[in-house]
């Protein structure tokens, strides 16, 4: 369950870098980021057994599976209220036809 | 299973790295909030790691804690800060 979530931060990490565009950058951050983060706290819950420091990992697994998403829903909203174009491909500009698609 | 909560905290490490890169290099100011964001909850799982290795694992969960609101917190108040000022701004 450590080995799953650390790929999904990987993933995570890997797509902040490399896509070309800020929503797609949240999108990637927004989901893999929360589920890596949950799978690894899981995982450090079950590791440390029943106690009151598990009972606390589980709290923060609660709190980022609510704020996070919500965290990145609001930056998107305010990046496109703020008149951020989202990224359309280039070679869609030479021929709109084939915009739909993708 | 010590040795193995190492390497991943080591991991954890080199991930924020590379989300300094974005974090620094953004073009827009959203860009850099997002890296910002996904360099918090990188922290966040380190600190459940480094306590998990020194065994104080009650301390540093609370650090987590706080530091898991204060992201969430600030997330929020620049998307609110600039959606209100592109607002006045036209």
């Amino acid at each position: 369950m450590l080995l799953l979530g650390a790929a999904f931060l990987v993933l995570a990490t890997l797509g902040i870098v490399r896509l070309p565009d800020f929503f797609t950058r949240a999108h990637a951050m927004g989901k893999s980021e929360t589920l890596g983060a949950i799978l690894i706290l899981v995982g450090l819950a079950v590791l440390n057994g029943l106690s009151l420091a598990s009972f606390k990992l589980v709290l923060i697994l609660i709190l980022i599976a609510v704020a996070n998403p919500v965290a990145t829903h609001a930056l998107v909203r305010a990046a496109l209220r703020s008149g951020l174009a989202p990224w359309v491909r280039k070679t869609h500009d030479q021929a709109p036809d084939s915009r739909g698609q993708g | 299973m010590t040795t193995l909560v190492l390497y991943l905290a080591v991991l954890l490490a080199l991930l924020m790295a590379a989300s300094m890169y974005r974090l620094i290099k953004g073009p827009t100011i959203f860009d850099r909030m997002v890296a910002a964001g996904a360099m918090g909850t990188k922290s966040l799982l380190l600190l459940a790691f480094v306590g998990f290795l020194y065994g104080r694992t009650d301390v540093f969960v609370d650090l987590a804690i706080a530091y898991g609101l204060l992201n969430f917190i600030s997330a929020i108040v620049v998307a609110k800060y600039f959606e209100r000022r592109r607002e006045e701004a036209p």
